[in-house]
């Protein structure tokens, strides 16, 4: 059975320790600003809300690179760059209308989240179980994906 | 079932892909008249810049990708369908038959009607042969004039630039970018331009081109006066590639006309790509795109609709693109320059070259502009086609456009 | 190494900005943060500047692990001359605009000089710049804060900022970052206005890498965090109930100081608690706490988020502040509260969010405006002086109409700015000021935790919770638990927080990681991120080291013992109820222990063998 992250807002407190995680996992430093996941504030309502790729179906970013560097990740499921393939063109972060695929300046490539393999690390560091890797047909992702099927231009190929 | 598809770009073969998927049984060919496997030409500017190999643009990477997947490619090249009798005569070859073809053959570049473009030395930057004729002349210090600063002659500014060409970029209109960005950005995309060293002319037609002095060519300007250049680089739009259907009853204008199954007026004939004339998502009105999502979008939506059983709705796509010149990335989404009244909202920057531009329809995301953006811009995509009602969002886009991922979160996600 | 070793160092009078390696020797000996920018500052500065003088300087500084994955990584302190106490200021705050500085590659900022005019400091990574900030200029905290985000066009800058108060010479004004994170105390607000300096933005994308023993170090923190996490204090107490826990706890000991301090409970404290702050309200039947949050890299979260009640008389008409925001905690909400006898929750929290949007000190506010309540009982004000307004304890009107009139720097509202010291002065009741070197206390009653009493008055900032907190021990049994009525013991509790709270503060982690974490958790974290090799006994000298250092700069700023003191009040008026009735503090008693065991003279002057053990600077 695949698995997903499952992100639950209410848990949030906005401590950024998933940014912190993913980024050390996937930069070996310390820095939210090159994190795949990412908390938004919202300040009148009291409310973070850790946000990422939900690996669609669609995978819009996927069929929207034009080198074929974005790959499905059979085993996880999820939606991998081949860093070494991609050339930076970014159609894929405005492909994608989640907006969790992302350039990154310094190296001149996109990132997206790829499930740090099968063992997010974003989920481990999470102090309040604000995101948790379970299996996908109980996940709450499942309603960010039906938006994906409501303005859907593409039809599902199974 | 035999499907045949006209054009190996991106169109074709994801097409080819997508009836792969849903008919593991079907014959399906794939004709290209390019001599290299399928290649993107959205990975040329890479190319040029000496990121990739010529082998970095293909579309897919193994030698024996298509052999694998059971489709069928030949590279020759398709004057005229026959479509009573649904066959068609390569350039090289059999005659081939099919009950479902895909016209996907792309656009060209448009030549400007005026004197010297057959000069050796001019060339467009379209191909993959064009990228090596340009290889060849983009000599460290060459004089090289880019004639277009639209959105391909912008994307491949860096590649020259980082080829030490001293660069000189002539534009008709008053700006760059000038179908992609508003009167705003596209000034600021040429202050940075020029920061960065490169020339950039606009409201400048060139008038002809000569043989030069100095230097092998000469680029006359129509306000006067003559640009010397080793390389002429012609940048000035495309247009689809609908010869092939004039004999035909396949119905053509801009592109080939379709319906909102991508059909063309065959009823066993779609077409799919910069060839085709979709819909458009912001105006519903049909166009012609030329662009890449665009092409497999409607790759996708063609391929289903030609096997059996399935009607797959084409809503329309979002005209979009993304830019980076010189390391100043711009993008815009769906109708950017508005409706009239123009409901609208900006926030920019001139000195730190940062510019966001929302549109809105009521309280609805229309399109965009942005630079100096690079962080979950598609959620301005998101926004835009779910037609998302924004409520009080508006309101605190208007006052700060830079919420855009805040509004998506608490709208369409209903997050906050 | 975790340090980016790297020092940015401002000169306001010329608009240079410079770049300078950080001095790892010091930071050897001094960690960072506190300990280091205070090395950095006596190195420089004058102990007689006057603070609000263009040659006083003020540092922000992160701690090595601020920016790193240890639980509460995020802190960073403003170091500076306090023009509320003449003595060395040192004002920690949370929040995230510390990791940022980090992120954007800085160990620390020294400002130095004054503006011409208003600017604001704008860094992005590598670059700084001196921006105008003439906009800026009489606006609050949040909205000079939306008016550098939309400017920036950039949601992620983090920003620290001056409120009008500070502008106009409020003594107590804090530097908000975040904006309801604060360097609260001393005035270091009032500083950086005085520079001219509006606002610090930060952005930073490099990360903080550098980490000696990447793996160590994230094992090290992850033992740490499951500490955290298995803790009743750290792992329930304060993500439910934030710092205002406490509330009812220090009420039932009778060490809550009421009415500026004439007595030690308060019959409100419930309404104005953390469990009530849960309650849903009878008016809209929601809860005053929207939710918890936590600074940057916090695994604690106690910070709260509240929303008033739209329909509550002090934002009715103001639907700017019907959004939530920071609520209150422990201490603030007791200076409001308890302290002025309003028992109001909404009123209270309202006043706290004007503290963070203008930007100054809750306690000394709370306190300020107490004392003016004693001097209007006594009749030495009137309703002349405040344009008609009486002030009385447990008036929730006056309260707000006072902040309010502060915020706006008219009228009262400029003598309450003056802290509660030079106001009593002003008035000639210097005996209504509850403060020690002019700073106000905090929300514990020394007569009934007495360990308070000497920890106040030792206190290198001025009376403050954060330099020795013994209620940990006195009241929550942590690390163990000691007798809150008695004096015996007390200079060795009080000196041996002291020292490690100063080595805490050097870090970059928050002191509340200390209900839970001891020296023991801490060292192996920072050993594993830093050069060098960092052991519970090395940081606890480092701590007593700082703490010499803070007191040494004292002295040569002319403070002596007899600033080492409490007010009359605590120390002859005994405690009228509750299990402290009829004791006083007694300071007389561990005063001269504490310098004893501190090898301090016994009028309380650094020895040369302490300077020598230490290595101090001359
Ligand atoms: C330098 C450059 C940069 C670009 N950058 C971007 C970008 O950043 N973003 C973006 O969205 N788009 C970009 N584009 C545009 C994008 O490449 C096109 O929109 C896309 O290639 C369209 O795909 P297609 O399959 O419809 O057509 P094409 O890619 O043009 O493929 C059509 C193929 O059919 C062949 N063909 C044509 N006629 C016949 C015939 N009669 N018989 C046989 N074969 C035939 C052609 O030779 C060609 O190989 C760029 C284009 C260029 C040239
Ligand atoms: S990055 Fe976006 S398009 Fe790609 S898989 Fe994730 S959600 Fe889908
Ligand atoms: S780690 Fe958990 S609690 Fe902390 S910000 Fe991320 S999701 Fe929120």
């Amino acid at each position: 059975m695949q698995r997903s992250l499952q992100i639950d807002p209410g848990k949030c407190t906005g401590c950024l320790q998933c940014e912190m995680a993913c980024s050390y996992e996937n930069e070996g430093v310390f820095n939210p600003a090159r994190s795949r996941i990412k908390v938004f504030t919202f300040h009148q309502e009291g409310r973070f809300v850790p946000y990422t790729c939900t690996q669609c179906d669609e995978a819009w970013c996927m069929q929207a690179c034009p080198v074929d560097a974005i790959v499905l990740n059979a085993a996880t499921g999820s939606k991998d760059i081949l860093e070494d393939v991609c050339v930076g063109c970014k159609v894929c972060t405005i492909a994608c209308p989640f907006g969790t695929v992302n350039y990154n300046s310094d190296t001149g490539k996109v990132i997206k989240c790829d499930l740090c393999g099968g063992d997010p690390k974003c989920a481990e560091a999470c102090p309040t179980q604000a995101i948790t890797y379970i299996n996908a047909d109980e996940t709450g992702f499942d309603r960010m994906r039906a938006w994906a099927g409501k303005s859907d231009n593409q039809p599902r190929v199974q | 079932m035999k499907h045949v598809i006209i054009g190996a770009g991106p169109a074709g073969v994801v097409a080819a892909e997508t009836l792969r998927k849903l008919e593991p049984e079907s014959d399906i060919t794939l004709i290209g008249d390019e001599p290299e496997p399928p290649y993107s030409r959205m990975a040329i500017p890479y190319y040029l810049e000496n990121k990739i190999d010529a082998a970095g643009t293909h579309l897919r990477k193994s030698a024996d990708y298509f052999e694998q997947n059971n489709i069928e490619v030949l590279q020759s090249r398709i004057d005229a369908i026959n479509t009573d009798k649904k066959i068609l005569t390569p350039d090289t070859g059999e005659q081939i038959n099919f009950d479902k073809l895909l016209i996907a053959s792309g656009s060209s570049p448009v030549k400007p009607p005026i004197e010297g473009m057959d000069l050796p030395g001019v060339h467009n930057c379209w191909t993959l042969a064009d990228a090596n004729q340009i290889i060849d002349r983009a000599k460290p210090d060459a004089k090289v004039v880019l004639m277009g600063a639209g959105f391909i002659g912008c994307i491949i500014l860096e590649s020259l630039v980082s080829r030490g060409v001293k660069l000189t970029v002539a534009e008709m209109e008053n700006r760059m970018v000038p179908r992609m960005m508003n009167e705003q950005s596209g000034t600021l995309l040429k202050q940075w331009c020029e920061n960065k060293g490169v020339t950039v002319l606009t409201s400048a037609r060139v008038s002809g081109i000569e043989k030069g002095s100095q230097h092998p060519l000469s680029v006359v300007m129509s306000v006067g006066g003559a640009l010397p250049a080793d390389l002429v680089i012609c940048a000035t739009g495309v247009r689809a590639n609908i010869k092939l259907c004039e004999e035909s009853d396949i119905e053509t204008k801009q592109g080939i006309l379709v319906n909102e199954f991508l059909q063309t007026t065959h009823p066993d004939i779609f077409a799919a790509g910069d060839v085709a004339q979709g819909r458009d998502f912001s105006t519903g009105q049909y166009s012609v795109q030329a662009i890449q999502p665009t092409a497999v979008e409607h790759a996708r939506i063609a391929a289903t609709n030609m096997t059996e059983r399935r009607e797959h709705l084409h809503r329309g796509s979002i005209n979009m693109n993304v830019l980076d010149t010189l390391g100043l990335i711009s993008s815009s989404f769906g109708d950017w320059e508005g409706l009239k009244g123009d409901d609208s909202c900006e926030l920019g920057d001139n000195d730190r070259f940062r510019y966001l531009n929302l549109q809105f329809q009521d309280d609805i995301l229309i399109g965009a502009n942005t630079l100096g953006l690079t962080q979950h811009i598609g959620v301005l995509r998101g926004l835009i086609q779910s037609k998302t009602r924004l409520g009080k969002w508006k309101n605190k886009l208007a006052n700060d456009p830079t919420l855009i991922m805040e509004a998506y979160l608490a709208t369409v996600q209903g997050q906050a | 190494m975790a340090w980016t070793q790297k020092i940015l160092r401002v000169n306001l009078s010329d608009g240079s900005i410079k770049v300078e390696p950080l001095n790892m020797e010091w930071a050897d000996q001094y960690l960072g943060q506190r300990g280091l920018a205070t090395r950095y500052f006596i190195e420089e500065v004058d102990p007689k500047v006057d603070p609000l003088s263009p040659e006083n300087k003020m540092i922000m500084a992160t701690g090595p692990l601020t920016g790193t994955m240890a639980s509460t990584g995020g802190r960073y302190s403003v170091i500076t001359k306090g023009p509320l106490t003449g003595a060395i200021a040192c004002s920690n705050s949370g929040g995230f605009i510390g990791a940022e500085m980090k992120m954007a590659g800085w160990d620390m900022i020294i400002f130095e000089g004054k503006s011409p005019s208003p600017v604001y400091l704008y860094i992005e990574n590598d670059k700084a710049e001196l921006l105008p900030a003439d906009d800026l200029w009489g606006k609050t905290v949040w909205e000079a804060d939306e008016m550098l985000h939309k400017k920036h066009q950039d949601p992620q800058l983090r920003i620290a900022c001056v409120g009008r108060p500070a502008e106009a010479g409020c003594l107590y004004a804090g530097i908000i970052n975040d904006l309801h994170r604060a360097a609260g105390r001393s005035g270091v607000g009032t500083v950086m206005a005085s520079k001219n300096l509006k606002a610090v933005a930060v952005r930073g994308t490099k990360g903080v890498g550098n980490i000696k023993d990447p793996a160590r170090f994230m094992q090290a923190t992850q033992e740490a965090k499951a500490v955290l996490a298995e803790n009743a204090v750290t792992g329930e107490g304060l993500p439910a109930y934030g710092t205002q826990v406490l509330m009812n706890i220090v009420n039932e000991i009778g060490a809550l100081p009421t009415r500026n301090m004439r007595e030690v409970q308060f019959e409100g404290a419930h309404s104005v608690s953390g469990e009530a702050m849960h309650e849903p309200r009878k008016s809209d039947g929601k809860p005053n706490l929207t939710t918890n949050a936590a600074c940057f890299g916090c695994t604690i979260a106690c910070g709260r988020i509240s929303t008033i009640d739209q329909g509550h008389f002090s934002v009715e008409n103001k639907p700017e502040y019907w959004g939530s925001s920071g609520g209150l905690e422990y201490e603030a909400a007791w200076a409001l509260g308890p302290n002025t006898g309003v028992d109001d929750l909404d009123a209270l929290t309202y006043v706290n969010f004007l503290c963070n949007e203008d930007g100054f000190d809750p306690i000394t506010f709370g306190a300020t405006f107490s004392a003016a309540i004693d001097l209007f009982d006594s009749g030495a004000i009137t309703t002349e002086h405040t344009g008609g307004m009486e002030l009385i304890f447990g008036s929730a009107e006056a309260l707000v109409w006072a902040v309010e009139a502060l915020c706006k720097g008219e009228g009262f509202g400029k003598d309450l700015g003056l802290g509660s010291k030079r106001l009593c002065e002003k008035y000639g009741h210097p005996e209504f000021s509850m403060t020690v070197k002019g700073q106000e206390f905090p929300a514990y009653d020394p007569r009934g935790i007495q360990g308070m009493g000497l920890a106040y008055a030792t206190s290198n900032r001025g009376a403050c919770h954060l330099r020795g907190y013994t209620v940990a021990s006195e009241v929550l049994g942590i690390p163990e638990k000691t007798d809150p009525l008695v004096t015996d013991g007390k200079p060795e509790l009080v000196i041996a927080f002291q020292d490690a709270t100063a080595a805490v503060d050097s870090s970059g982690l928050c002191l509340f990681t200390t209900f839970a974490w001891t020296l023991d958790n801490i060292a192996p974290q920072i050993d594993a991120a830093c050069e060098g090799e960092w052991s519970v006994e090395k940081l606890a000298e480092l701590g007593e080291r700082v703490w010499n250092m803070e007191r040494d700069f004292n002295l040569k700023a002319g403070l002596t013992a007899a600033d080492d003191t409490l007010p009359k009040r605590l120390l002859k008026d005994a405690a009228n109820v509750g299990p402290a009735k009829g004791k006083v503090a007694g300071l007389d008693v561990m005063l001269p222990k504490y310098y004893e065991l501190r090898g301090w003279t016994n009028d309380g002057q650094l020895t040369d063998d302490v300077r020598s053990r230490l290595s101090l600077p001359a």
